[in-house]
Protein backbone atom coordinates (compact mmCIF):
# COMPACT_ATOMS: atom_id res chain seq x y z
CA UNK A 1 0.00 0.00 0.00
CA UNK A 2 2.76 2.58 0.88
CA UNK A 3 4.29 1.81 -2.45
CA UNK A 4 1.39 2.51 -4.05
CA UNK A 5 0.59 5.77 -2.42
CA UNK A 6 4.22 7.18 -3.74
CA UNK A 7 3.27 6.85 -6.96
CA UNK A 8 0.36 8.20 -6.87
CA UNK A 9 -0.19 11.65 -7.79
CA UNK A 10 -2.79 14.81 -9.15
CA UNK A 11 -1.95 14.55 -12.62
CA UNK A 12 -2.36 18.22 -12.76
CA UNK A 13 0.48 18.87 -10.32
CA UNK A 14 3.17 16.74 -11.23
CA UNK A 15 6.46 17.77 -12.23
CA UNK A 16 8.75 15.97 -15.32
CA UNK A 17 9.86 13.09 -13.12
CA UNK A 18 6.52 12.49 -11.72
CA UNK A 19 5.19 8.69 -12.08
CA UNK A 20 8.61 7.51 -12.86
CA UNK A 21 9.13 3.89 -12.00
CA UNK A 22 10.99 2.99 -9.21
CA UNK A 23 13.71 0.69 -9.98
CA UNK A 24 14.36 -0.83 -6.83
CA UNK A 25 13.64 -4.30 -7.56
CA UNK A 26 13.22 -5.74 -4.16
CA UNK A 27 10.13 -4.36 -3.47
CA UNK A 28 8.48 -4.52 -6.98
CA UNK A 29 8.55 -8.59 -6.57
CA UNK A 30 6.17 -8.08 -3.03
CA UNK A 31 3.66 -5.50 -4.53
CA UNK A 32 2.55 -5.15 -8.55
CA UNK A 33 1.83 -1.36 -9.07
CA UNK A 34 -0.93 -1.02 -12.46
CA UNK A 35 0.39 2.07 -14.04
CA UNK A 36 -3.15 1.80 -16.14
CA UNK A 37 -6.14 0.24 -15.22
CA UNK A 38 -9.14 -0.08 -17.79
CA UNK A 39 -12.87 -0.30 -16.46
CA UNK A 40 -15.57 -1.23 -18.85
CA UNK A 41 -14.49 1.12 -21.31
CA UNK A 42 -16.71 1.39 -24.34
CA UNK A 43 -15.13 3.04 -27.33
CA UNK A 44 -17.43 4.48 -30.64
CA UNK A 45 -16.73 5.79 -34.22
CA UNK A 46 -19.36 7.72 -34.56
CA UNK A 47 -21.97 5.14 -34.62
CA UNK A 48 -19.83 2.11 -34.99
CA UNK A 49 -18.49 0.34 -31.51
CA UNK A 50 -14.72 -0.52 -31.60
CA UNK A 51 -14.01 -1.38 -28.30
CA UNK A 52 -16.75 -3.19 -26.02
CA UNK A 53 -16.70 -3.69 -22.24
CA UNK A 54 -12.69 -3.61 -21.90
CA UNK A 55 -11.48 -4.18 -18.60
CA UNK A 56 -7.46 -4.71 -18.42
CA UNK A 57 -4.46 -3.45 -15.61
CA UNK A 58 -1.29 -2.74 -17.20
CA UNK A 59 1.19 -3.47 -14.46
CA UNK A 60 4.35 -1.01 -13.84
CA UNK A 61 7.97 -1.67 -15.26
CA UNK A 62 5.90 -4.52 -17.53
CA UNK A 63 5.89 -4.85 -21.16
CA UNK A 64 2.22 -5.79 -22.31
CA UNK A 65 1.36 -6.69 -25.86
CA UNK A 66 -2.13 -6.32 -27.56
CA UNK A 67 -2.47 -8.91 -30.00
CA UNK A 68 -5.46 -9.89 -32.78
CA UNK A 69 -6.16 -9.81 -36.03
CA UNK A 70 -6.47 -6.43 -38.26
CA UNK A 71 -10.08 -4.36 -36.92
CA UNK A 72 -9.86 -6.16 -33.70
CA UNK A 73 -9.74 -2.72 -31.60
CA UNK A 74 -5.97 -3.57 -30.68
CA UNK A 75 -4.61 0.08 -32.05
CA UNK A 76 -8.03 1.50 -30.70
CA UNK A 77 -7.48 0.45 -27.10
CA UNK A 78 -3.63 1.91 -27.17
CA UNK A 79 -4.83 5.51 -28.53
CA UNK A 80 -7.35 6.13 -25.52
CA UNK A 81 -4.83 5.11 -23.21
CA UNK A 82 -3.01 8.52 -24.14
CA UNK A 83 -6.61 9.72 -25.52
CA UNK A 84 -5.28 10.46 -28.94
CA UNK A 85 -8.55 9.78 -30.62
CA UNK A 86 -9.68 13.30 -28.81
CA UNK A 87 -7.95 14.79 -31.60
CA UNK A 88 -11.03 13.62 -34.25
CA UNK A 89 -14.68 14.44 -33.82
CA UNK A 90 -16.80 12.17 -33.59
CA UNK A 91 -14.64 9.67 -31.99
CA UNK A 92 -15.77 9.25 -28.01
CA UNK A 93 -14.90 7.09 -25.38
CA UNK A 94 -17.02 5.38 -21.75
CA UNK A 95 -15.69 3.97 -19.25
CA UNK A 96 -12.59 4.41 -16.75
CA UNK A 97 -8.96 4.34 -17.56
CA UNK A 98 -7.06 5.38 -14.11
CA UNK A 99 -3.66 6.37 -14.55
CA UNK A 100 -2.31 5.81 -11.19
CA UNK A 101 -5.73 6.35 -9.84
CA UNK A 102 -6.98 9.27 -11.74
CA UNK A 103 -9.36 8.94 -14.10
CA UNK A 104 -8.12 9.82 -17.78
CA UNK A 105 -11.12 9.91 -19.41
CA UNK A 106 -13.30 12.35 -17.08
CA UNK A 107 -13.93 16.13 -18.50
CA UNK A 108 -10.88 18.92 -17.69
CA UNK A 109 -7.56 16.95 -18.02
CA UNK A 110 -4.91 18.62 -19.68
CA UNK A 111 -4.15 16.41 -22.21
CA UNK A 112 -0.93 17.70 -23.34
CA UNK A 113 0.15 17.03 -19.82
CA UNK A 114 -1.41 13.45 -20.39
CA UNK A 115 0.65 12.92 -22.94
CA UNK A 116 3.94 14.17 -21.94
CA UNK A 117 3.42 11.26 -19.12
CA UNK A 118 1.97 8.85 -21.55
CA UNK A 119 4.35 8.95 -24.42
CA UNK A 120 3.54 7.14 -27.81
CA UNK A 121 5.40 5.73 -30.94
CA UNK A 122 3.98 5.06 -34.55
CA UNK A 123 3.32 2.58 -36.57
CA UNK A 124 5.49 4.83 -39.64
CA UNK A 125 8.67 6.70 -38.36
CA UNK A 126 7.86 10.19 -38.18
CA UNK A 127 10.67 12.37 -37.39
CA UNK A 128 10.07 16.03 -37.27
CA UNK A 129 11.24 17.73 -40.34
CA UNK A 130 14.32 19.59 -37.72
CA UNK A 131 17.77 18.60 -36.92
CA UNK A 132 18.23 15.64 -34.85
CA UNK A 133 19.16 17.16 -31.46
CA UNK A 134 15.79 19.58 -32.30
CA UNK A 135 13.65 16.68 -33.21
CA UNK A 136 14.73 15.57 -29.27
CA UNK A 137 14.60 18.73 -27.54
CA UNK A 138 11.37 20.08 -29.06
CA UNK A 139 9.44 17.67 -26.70
CA UNK A 140 11.58 18.47 -24.21
CA UNK A 141 11.23 22.45 -24.06
CA UNK A 142 7.64 22.06 -23.72
CA UNK A 143 7.83 20.99 -20.07
CA UNK A 144 11.20 22.26 -18.90
CA UNK A 145 13.56 24.65 -18.85
CA UNK A 146 17.23 23.26 -19.49
CA UNK A 147 20.61 24.95 -20.20
CA UNK A 148 22.29 24.77 -22.77
CA UNK A 149 24.52 22.08 -21.38
CA UNK A 150 21.43 20.36 -19.83
CA UNK A 151 19.58 19.94 -22.66
CA UNK A 152 22.87 18.50 -24.82
CA UNK A 153 22.98 15.93 -21.94
CA UNK A 154 19.60 15.40 -22.04
CA UNK A 155 19.94 14.56 -25.63
CA UNK A 156 23.04 12.56 -25.72
CA UNK A 157 21.08 10.52 -22.61
CA UNK A 158 17.72 9.99 -24.44
CA UNK A 159 19.24 8.85 -27.78
CA UNK A 160 22.18 6.17 -25.70
CA UNK A 161 18.63 4.91 -24.43
CA UNK A 162 17.18 4.42 -28.05
CA UNK A 163 20.79 3.17 -28.64
CA UNK A 164 21.07 5.53 -31.37
CA UNK A 165 23.98 7.70 -30.05
CA UNK A 166 26.76 6.11 -31.65
CA UNK A 167 25.23 5.96 -34.79
CA UNK A 168 23.80 10.02 -34.79
CA UNK A 169 26.65 11.58 -32.07
CA UNK A 170 28.46 13.32 -35.75
CA UNK A 171 25.97 13.95 -37.24
CA UNK A 172 22.95 16.21 -34.61
CA UNK A 173 22.71 18.94 -37.08
CA UNK A 174 21.74 17.17 -40.04
CA UNK A 175 18.25 16.61 -40.18
CA UNK A 176 16.04 13.72 -38.77
CA UNK A 177 15.03 12.55 -41.78
CA UNK A 178 17.83 11.83 -43.40
CA UNK A 179 18.57 8.83 -41.03
CA UNK A 180 17.64 5.30 -42.62
CA UNK A 181 14.02 3.81 -41.59
CA UNK A 182 15.12 2.25 -38.09
CA UNK A 183 17.32 4.86 -37.41
CA UNK A 184 14.24 7.08 -37.86
CA UNK A 185 11.73 5.14 -35.72
CA UNK A 186 15.02 4.93 -32.97
CA UNK A 187 15.16 8.52 -32.86
CA UNK A 188 11.44 9.01 -32.73
CA UNK A 189 11.46 6.56 -29.44
CA UNK A 190 14.48 8.90 -28.21
CA UNK A 191 12.05 11.68 -28.48
CA UNK A 192 9.55 10.03 -26.67
CA UNK A 193 11.70 8.75 -24.16
CA UNK A 194 13.33 12.39 -23.54
CA UNK A 195 10.63 14.14 -22.57
CA UNK A 196 10.39 11.50 -19.21
CA UNK A 197 7.09 10.34 -19.37
CA UNK A 198 6.02 7.25 -17.11
CA UNK A 199 4.33 5.13 -19.80
CA UNK A 200 5.60 4.42 -23.37
CA UNK A 201 2.92 3.47 -25.93
CA UNK A 202 4.25 1.66 -28.92
CA UNK A 203 1.35 1.48 -32.03
CA UNK A 204 2.82 -1.70 -34.36
CA UNK A 205 6.85 0.02 -33.69
CA UNK A 206 8.27 -2.32 -36.12
CA UNK A 207 6.12 -3.29 -38.91
CA UNK A 208 7.59 -0.54 -41.64
CA UNK A 209 10.99 -1.91 -40.40
CA UNK A 210 13.62 -4.81 -41.70
CA UNK A 211 14.35 -7.47 -39.64
CA UNK A 212 17.95 -5.80 -38.33
CA UNK A 213 16.18 -2.95 -37.23
CA UNK A 214 13.33 -4.82 -35.84
CA UNK A 215 15.84 -7.07 -33.69
CA UNK A 216 17.14 -3.37 -32.08
CA UNK A 217 13.86 -2.03 -31.49
CA UNK A 218 12.78 -5.32 -29.83
CA UNK A 219 16.03 -4.92 -27.90
CA UNK A 220 15.54 -1.67 -26.72
CA UNK A 221 12.31 -2.63 -25.79
CA UNK A 222 13.29 -5.23 -22.99
CA UNK A 223 15.87 -2.51 -22.11
CA UNK A 224 13.52 0.24 -21.24
CA UNK A 225 11.28 -1.52 -19.30
CA UNK A 226 13.01 -1.34 -16.46
CA UNK A 227 12.71 1.94 -16.47
CA UNK A 228 9.41 2.71 -18.13
CA UNK A 229 5.76 0.79 -18.43
CA UNK A 230 5.49 -0.21 -21.80
CA UNK A 231 2.35 -1.13 -23.77
CA UNK A 232 3.01 -2.61 -27.53
CA UNK A 233 0.67 -3.13 -30.44
CA UNK A 234 1.69 -5.91 -32.86
CA UNK A 235 0.34 -8.16 -35.55
CA UNK A 236 3.74 -10.16 -35.27
CA UNK A 237 2.74 -13.13 -32.85
CA UNK A 238 6.52 -14.31 -31.99
CA UNK A 239 7.41 -10.44 -31.29
CA UNK A 240 4.85 -10.08 -28.70
CA UNK A 241 6.41 -13.66 -27.32
CA UNK A 242 9.78 -12.48 -27.19
CA UNK A 243 9.44 -9.09 -26.02
CA UNK A 244 5.64 -8.75 -23.78
CA UNK A 245 5.38 -10.25 -19.97
CA UNK A 246 2.06 -9.68 -20.15
CA UNK A 247 -0.37 -10.28 -23.52
CA UNK A 248 -3.88 -9.21 -24.32
CA UNK A 249 -5.85 -11.28 -26.85
CA UNK A 250 -8.47 -9.21 -28.85
CA UNK A 251 -11.01 -10.01 -31.26
CA UNK A 252 -13.87 -7.56 -33.20
CA UNK A 253 -13.57 -4.74 -30.21
CA UNK A 254 -13.60 -7.51 -27.42
CA UNK A 255 -10.70 -8.84 -25.30
CA UNK A 256 -11.13 -12.22 -25.31
CA UNK A 257 -7.86 -12.99 -23.42
CA UNK A 258 -5.43 -11.71 -20.98
CA UNK A 259 -2.54 -13.35 -19.32
CA UNK A 260 0.94 -13.82 -18.52
CA UNK A 261 2.58 -13.83 -21.90
CA UNK A 262 3.81 -17.49 -21.30
CA UNK A 263 0.64 -18.62 -20.22
CA UNK A 264 -1.31 -17.66 -23.00
CA UNK A 265 1.42 -18.99 -25.22
CA UNK A 266 2.02 -22.53 -24.48
CA UNK A 267 -1.56 -23.07 -22.56
CA UNK A 268 -4.58 -20.58 -23.65
CA UNK A 269 -7.25 -20.81 -21.88
CA UNK A 270 -9.61 -20.49 -24.68
CA UNK A 271 -10.52 -21.75 -27.49
CA UNK A 272 -10.19 -18.60 -29.60
CA UNK A 273 -6.83 -17.36 -28.59
CA UNK A 274 -5.36 -21.05 -29.36
CA UNK A 275 -6.88 -20.92 -32.40
CA UNK A 276 -5.13 -17.41 -33.18
CA UNK A 277 -2.04 -18.31 -31.16
CA UNK A 278 -1.39 -21.34 -33.44
CA UNK A 279 -2.34 -20.24 -36.80
CA UNK A 280 -5.45 -21.91 -37.46
CA UNK A 281 -7.34 -18.74 -37.33
CA UNK A 282 -6.20 -14.90 -38.31
CA UNK B 1 0.25 -24.52 -78.46
CA UNK B 2 0.59 -20.46 -78.26
CA UNK B 3 -1.93 -18.83 -76.38
CA UNK B 4 -1.66 -15.87 -78.88
CA UNK B 5 -3.75 -17.55 -81.49
CA UNK B 6 -7.19 -16.76 -80.01
CA UNK B 7 -6.45 -12.92 -79.78
CA UNK B 8 -8.70 -11.45 -82.04
CA UNK B 9 -6.81 -9.39 -84.63
CA UNK B 10 -8.93 -6.66 -85.80
CA UNK B 11 -9.30 -6.00 -82.07
CA UNK B 12 -5.68 -5.87 -81.61
CA UNK B 13 -5.14 -3.31 -85.03
CA UNK B 14 -8.40 -1.49 -83.71
CA UNK B 15 -7.02 -0.93 -80.51
CA UNK B 16 -3.77 0.47 -81.91
CA UNK B 17 -5.28 2.50 -84.35
CA UNK B 18 -7.14 4.15 -81.54
CA UNK B 19 -3.84 4.68 -79.72
CA UNK B 20 -1.97 6.53 -82.72
CA UNK B 21 -5.17 8.80 -82.97
CA UNK B 22 -4.86 9.71 -79.32
CA UNK B 23 -1.20 10.04 -79.55
CA UNK B 24 -1.69 12.61 -82.59
CA UNK B 25 -4.45 14.34 -81.10
CA UNK B 26 -2.70 15.35 -77.51
CA UNK B 27 0.60 15.67 -79.52
CA UNK B 28 -0.96 18.55 -81.70
CA UNK B 29 -2.54 20.48 -78.65
CA UNK B 30 0.72 20.42 -77.23
CA UNK B 31 2.00 21.78 -80.03
CA UNK B 32 -0.18 24.54 -80.81
CA UNK B 33 0.46 25.46 -77.32
CA UNK B 34 3.91 25.50 -77.73
CA UNK B 35 4.30 27.38 -80.92
CA UNK B 36 2.32 30.17 -80.24
CA UNK B 37 4.40 30.34 -76.91
CA UNK B 38 7.57 30.07 -79.08
CA UNK B 39 6.25 32.51 -81.32
CA UNK B 40 5.89 35.15 -78.54
CA UNK B 41 9.00 34.62 -77.26
CA UNK B 42 10.80 35.34 -80.12
CA UNK B 43 9.39 38.22 -80.81
CA UNK B 44 10.22 39.52 -77.79
CA UNK B 45 13.59 38.71 -77.50
CA UNK B 46 13.95 39.75 -81.31
CA UNK B 47 12.02 43.53 -80.28
CA UNK B 48 12.91 44.08 -76.92
CA UNK B 49 16.68 42.61 -76.91
CA UNK B 50 17.56 45.77 -78.48
CA UNK B 51 16.24 47.67 -75.98
CA UNK B 52 18.28 46.48 -73.42
CA UNK B 53 20.93 49.25 -72.71
CA UNK B 54 22.47 50.15 -69.33
CA UNK B 55 20.33 53.00 -69.81
CA UNK B 56 16.86 51.33 -69.64
CA UNK B 57 18.06 50.91 -66.16
CA UNK B 58 19.65 54.24 -65.12
CA UNK B 59 17.67 56.52 -66.95
CA UNK B 60 13.64 57.52 -66.30
CA UNK B 61 10.76 57.29 -68.95
CA UNK B 62 11.19 60.03 -71.40
CA UNK B 63 8.91 63.25 -71.95
CA UNK B 64 7.18 62.62 -75.33
CA UNK B 65 9.27 64.00 -78.41
CA UNK B 66 12.76 63.75 -75.95
CA UNK B 67 14.97 60.99 -77.32
CA UNK B 68 16.34 58.11 -75.75
CA UNK B 69 15.15 57.12 -71.80
CA UNK B 70 15.08 54.07 -70.03
CA UNK B 71 13.02 52.80 -67.47
CA UNK B 72 14.52 53.05 -63.76
CA UNK B 73 11.48 54.99 -62.20
CA UNK B 74 9.47 52.20 -63.69
CA UNK B 75 11.45 49.33 -63.08
CA UNK B 76 12.04 50.37 -59.33
CA UNK B 77 8.22 51.06 -59.02
CA UNK B 78 7.51 47.81 -59.70
CA UNK B 79 9.89 46.37 -57.11
CA UNK B 80 8.61 48.69 -54.32
CA UNK B 81 4.58 47.49 -55.63
CA UNK B 82 5.04 44.18 -55.64
CA UNK B 83 8.00 43.88 -52.78
CA UNK B 84 5.25 45.56 -50.08
CA UNK B 85 2.13 43.69 -51.65
CA UNK B 86 4.75 39.99 -50.88
CA UNK B 87 5.39 41.89 -47.38
CA UNK B 88 1.28 42.55 -46.81
CA UNK B 89 0.25 39.53 -48.21
CA UNK B 90 2.54 36.84 -47.59
CA UNK B 91 1.34 36.58 -43.20
CA UNK B 92 -2.33 36.91 -44.49
CA UNK B 93 -2.33 34.58 -46.92
CA UNK B 94 -0.02 32.00 -44.88
CA UNK B 95 -2.01 32.34 -41.58
CA UNK B 96 -5.56 32.33 -43.84
CA UNK B 97 -4.31 29.25 -45.05
CA UNK B 98 -3.28 27.99 -42.02
CA UNK B 99 -6.39 28.78 -40.25
CA UNK B 100 -8.12 26.46 -43.08
CA UNK B 101 -6.32 23.72 -42.87
CA UNK B 102 -5.33 23.38 -39.32
CA UNK B 103 -8.20 25.23 -37.19
CA UNK B 104 -10.94 25.66 -39.55
CA UNK B 105 -11.06 22.23 -41.12
CA UNK B 106 -15.17 21.39 -42.25
CA UNK B 107 -16.40 24.45 -39.91
CA UNK B 108 -18.95 27.04 -41.68
CA UNK B 109 -16.39 29.82 -41.27
CA UNK B 110 -13.93 27.94 -43.47
CA UNK B 111 -16.31 26.44 -45.86
CA UNK B 112 -17.13 30.73 -46.85
CA UNK B 113 -13.72 31.21 -46.62
CA UNK B 114 -12.55 28.61 -49.25
CA UNK B 115 -15.52 29.69 -51.01
CA UNK B 116 -14.64 33.74 -51.27
CA UNK B 117 -11.09 32.93 -51.81
CA UNK B 118 -11.81 30.35 -54.87
CA UNK B 119 -13.77 33.38 -56.35
CA UNK B 120 -11.29 35.91 -55.27
CA UNK B 121 -8.90 33.74 -57.40
CA UNK B 122 -10.99 33.84 -61.06
CA UNK B 123 -12.15 37.06 -60.25
CA UNK B 124 -11.07 39.97 -63.28
CA UNK B 125 -8.36 41.94 -62.12
CA UNK B 126 -10.10 44.80 -63.69
CA UNK B 127 -13.08 44.44 -61.16
CA UNK B 128 -10.32 44.28 -58.20
CA UNK B 129 -8.45 47.66 -59.65
CA UNK B 130 -11.97 49.26 -59.54
CA UNK B 131 -12.81 48.27 -55.79
CA UNK B 132 -9.40 50.07 -55.06
CA UNK B 133 -10.21 53.06 -56.69
CA UNK B 134 -14.04 53.50 -55.65
CA UNK B 135 -12.52 52.51 -52.01
CA UNK B 136 -9.23 53.95 -51.73
CA UNK B 137 -8.15 56.09 -54.57
CA UNK B 138 -11.70 57.85 -54.81
CA UNK B 139 -11.48 58.96 -50.75
CA UNK B 140 -8.52 59.94 -51.02
CA UNK B 141 -8.90 62.29 -54.19
CA UNK B 142 -5.21 60.92 -55.82
CA UNK B 143 -3.74 57.58 -56.75
CA UNK B 144 -1.35 56.24 -55.03
CA UNK B 145 1.63 53.62 -54.92
CA UNK B 146 -0.16 52.46 -51.06
CA UNK B 147 -3.44 51.92 -53.66
CA UNK B 148 -1.46 49.91 -56.16
CA UNK B 149 0.03 47.56 -53.11
CA UNK B 150 -3.66 47.10 -52.31
CA UNK B 151 -4.59 46.20 -55.53
CA UNK B 152 -1.70 43.41 -55.90
CA UNK B 153 -2.56 42.57 -52.37
CA UNK B 154 -6.18 41.44 -52.95
CA UNK B 155 -5.12 39.11 -55.92
CA UNK B 156 -1.98 37.64 -54.44
CA UNK B 157 -3.87 36.76 -51.00
CA UNK B 158 -5.84 34.27 -52.65
CA UNK B 159 -3.38 32.35 -54.36
CA UNK B 160 -1.13 32.12 -51.14
CA UNK B 161 -4.49 31.11 -49.08
CA UNK B 162 -5.26 28.16 -51.35
CA UNK B 163 -1.50 26.79 -52.14
CA UNK B 164 -0.68 27.21 -48.33
CA UNK B 165 -4.14 25.05 -47.57
CA UNK B 166 -3.42 22.69 -50.21
CA UNK B 167 0.48 21.76 -49.23
CA UNK B 168 -0.22 21.87 -45.38
CA UNK B 169 -2.94 19.34 -46.26
CA UNK B 170 -0.13 17.25 -47.99
CA UNK B 171 1.34 16.76 -44.29
CA UNK B 172 0.47 13.61 -43.76
CA UNK B 173 -1.72 13.41 -40.47
CA UNK B 174 0.68 10.93 -38.54
CA UNK B 175 3.07 13.77 -38.21
CA UNK B 176 0.87 16.11 -36.57
CA UNK B 177 -0.25 13.06 -33.93
CA UNK B 178 2.94 12.27 -33.26
CA UNK B 179 3.84 16.02 -32.42
CA UNK B 180 0.34 15.72 -30.12
CA UNK B 181 1.79 12.73 -28.66
CA UNK B 182 4.39 13.90 -26.90
CA UNK B 183 2.14 16.93 -25.15
CA UNK B 184 2.64 19.71 -27.77
CA UNK B 185 -0.48 22.23 -27.17
CA UNK B 186 -2.07 22.64 -30.88
CA UNK B 187 -0.83 26.00 -32.04
CA UNK B 188 2.97 24.62 -31.57
CA UNK B 189 2.09 21.68 -34.10
CA UNK B 190 0.51 23.91 -36.39
CA UNK B 191 3.31 26.60 -36.46
CA UNK B 192 6.57 24.36 -35.86
CA UNK B 193 6.04 20.86 -37.16
CA UNK B 194 3.21 21.26 -39.72
CA UNK B 195 3.88 24.52 -41.27
CA UNK B 196 7.27 23.54 -40.92
CA UNK B 197 7.14 20.42 -42.91
CA UNK B 198 5.19 22.09 -45.93
CA UNK B 199 7.53 25.20 -45.89
CA UNK B 200 8.93 24.80 -49.09
CA UNK B 201 5.39 23.97 -50.94
CA UNK B 202 4.21 27.58 -48.87
CA UNK B 203 7.08 29.09 -50.38
CA UNK B 204 6.15 27.85 -53.90
CA UNK B 205 2.81 29.40 -53.04
CA UNK B 206 4.39 32.78 -52.86
CA UNK B 207 6.78 33.14 -55.65
CA UNK B 208 3.98 32.10 -57.55
CA UNK B 209 1.67 34.58 -56.42
CA UNK B 210 4.79 37.20 -56.79
CA UNK B 211 4.97 35.78 -60.47
CA UNK B 212 1.14 36.48 -61.09
CA UNK B 213 1.20 39.94 -59.61
CA UNK B 214 4.30 41.29 -61.39
CA UNK B 215 2.79 41.36 -64.25
CA UNK B 216 -0.54 42.98 -63.24
CA UNK B 217 -1.78 45.84 -65.26
CA UNK B 218 -5.84 46.42 -64.88
CA UNK B 219 -5.56 46.75 -61.31
CA UNK B 220 -2.71 49.75 -61.57
CA UNK B 221 -4.40 51.62 -64.23
CA UNK B 222 -6.86 52.40 -61.60
CA UNK B 223 -4.23 52.55 -58.25
CA UNK B 224 -0.71 53.27 -58.58
CA UNK B 225 -1.34 54.88 -61.94
CA UNK B 226 2.10 56.12 -63.31
CA UNK B 227 4.98 58.67 -62.76
CA UNK B 228 6.94 60.08 -65.42
CA UNK B 229 9.52 60.83 -62.65
CA UNK B 230 11.37 58.96 -60.33
CA UNK B 231 9.49 58.33 -56.78
CA UNK B 232 9.34 56.31 -54.15
CA UNK B 233 6.35 58.12 -52.45
CA UNK B 234 3.98 55.19 -51.58
CA UNK B 235 1.32 58.01 -51.32
CA UNK B 236 1.91 59.62 -55.15
CA UNK B 237 1.42 58.13 -58.28
CA UNK B 238 4.19 55.46 -58.47
CA UNK B 239 5.51 54.02 -62.39
CA UNK B 240 5.49 50.61 -62.78
CA UNK B 241 6.52 48.35 -65.94
CA UNK B 242 2.87 46.91 -66.61
CA UNK B 243 1.49 50.40 -67.13
CA UNK B 244 4.16 51.86 -68.71
CA UNK B 245 4.22 49.06 -71.10
CA UNK B 246 0.41 49.57 -71.99
CA UNK B 247 0.91 53.31 -72.18
CA UNK B 248 4.32 53.27 -74.35
CA UNK B 249 3.21 50.50 -76.75
CA UNK B 250 0.53 52.35 -77.88
CA UNK B 251 2.51 55.72 -78.32
CA UNK B 252 3.28 57.33 -81.70
CA UNK B 253 6.54 57.58 -80.68
CA UNK B 254 9.77 54.89 -81.70
CA UNK B 255 11.89 55.04 -78.43
CA UNK B 256 8.63 54.73 -76.58
CA UNK B 257 7.71 51.89 -78.36
CA UNK B 258 10.81 50.07 -78.19
CA UNK B 259 11.28 50.72 -74.24
CA UNK B 260 7.91 49.21 -74.41
CA UNK B 261 9.43 45.97 -75.72
CA UNK B 262 12.35 46.31 -73.30
CA UNK B 263 10.37 46.60 -70.31
CA UNK B 264 8.10 43.50 -71.46
CA UNK B 265 11.37 41.28 -72.31
CA UNK B 266 12.41 42.47 -68.63
CA UNK B 267 8.66 41.61 -67.05
CA UNK B 268 9.11 38.33 -69.20
CA UNK B 269 12.26 37.25 -68.45
CA UNK B 270 11.32 38.02 -63.84
CA UNK B 271 8.04 35.89 -64.23
CA UNK B 272 10.10 32.86 -65.61
CA UNK B 273 12.74 33.16 -63.04
CA UNK B 274 10.43 33.16 -60.48
CA UNK B 275 8.66 30.55 -61.85
CA UNK B 276 11.99 28.48 -62.15
CA UNK B 277 12.85 29.30 -58.26
CA UNK B 278 9.92 27.88 -57.27
CA UNK B 279 9.89 24.98 -58.80
CA UNK B 280 13.94 24.47 -57.56
CA UNK B 281 12.38 25.08 -54.28
CA UNK B 282 9.94 22.97 -54.72
CA UNK B 283 11.80 20.23 -56.11
CA UNK B 284 14.13 20.50 -53.06
CA UNK B 285 11.63 19.87 -50.27
CA UNK B 286 10.53 16.43 -52.34
CA UNK B 287 14.42 15.29 -52.02
CA UNK B 288 15.04 16.61 -48.57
Amino acid sequence: MMSNMKTMFDLNKIDSQGGKVETTNQHAEQVAVNALEVRNLNFYYGSFQGLKEINLDIEQGKVTAFIGPSGCGKSTLLRTLNRMYDLYPGQRAEGEINFYGQNILEPGQDLNLLRSRIGMVFQKPTPFPMSIYENIAFGVRLYEKLSRSEMDERVEWALNKAALWNEAKDKLNQSGLSLSGGQQQRLCIARGVAVKPSVILLDEPTSALDPISTGKIEELINELKHEYTIAIVTHNMQQAARVSDYTAYMYLGSLVEYGKTDEIFIKPKRKETEDYITGRFG
Amino acid sequence: MNNTSNIDKNIFAQRKRANKIGLTLSMGAMLIGMVFLLWILSVLLFKGFSAISLDLFTHSTPAPGSEGGGLANAIVGSLLLVGTCTFFSTPIGVLAGLYLSEYGDRSRVAAITRFVTDIMLSAPSIVIGLFVYAFIVAQARHFSGWAGTVALALIAIPVVVRTTENMLRLVPGSLREAAYALGTPKWKVAFKVTLRAAQSGVMTGILLALARVSGETAPLLFTALNNQFFSTNMNAPMANLPVVIFQFAMSPYDNWVELAWGGALLITFAVLGLNILARVVFREKVQG
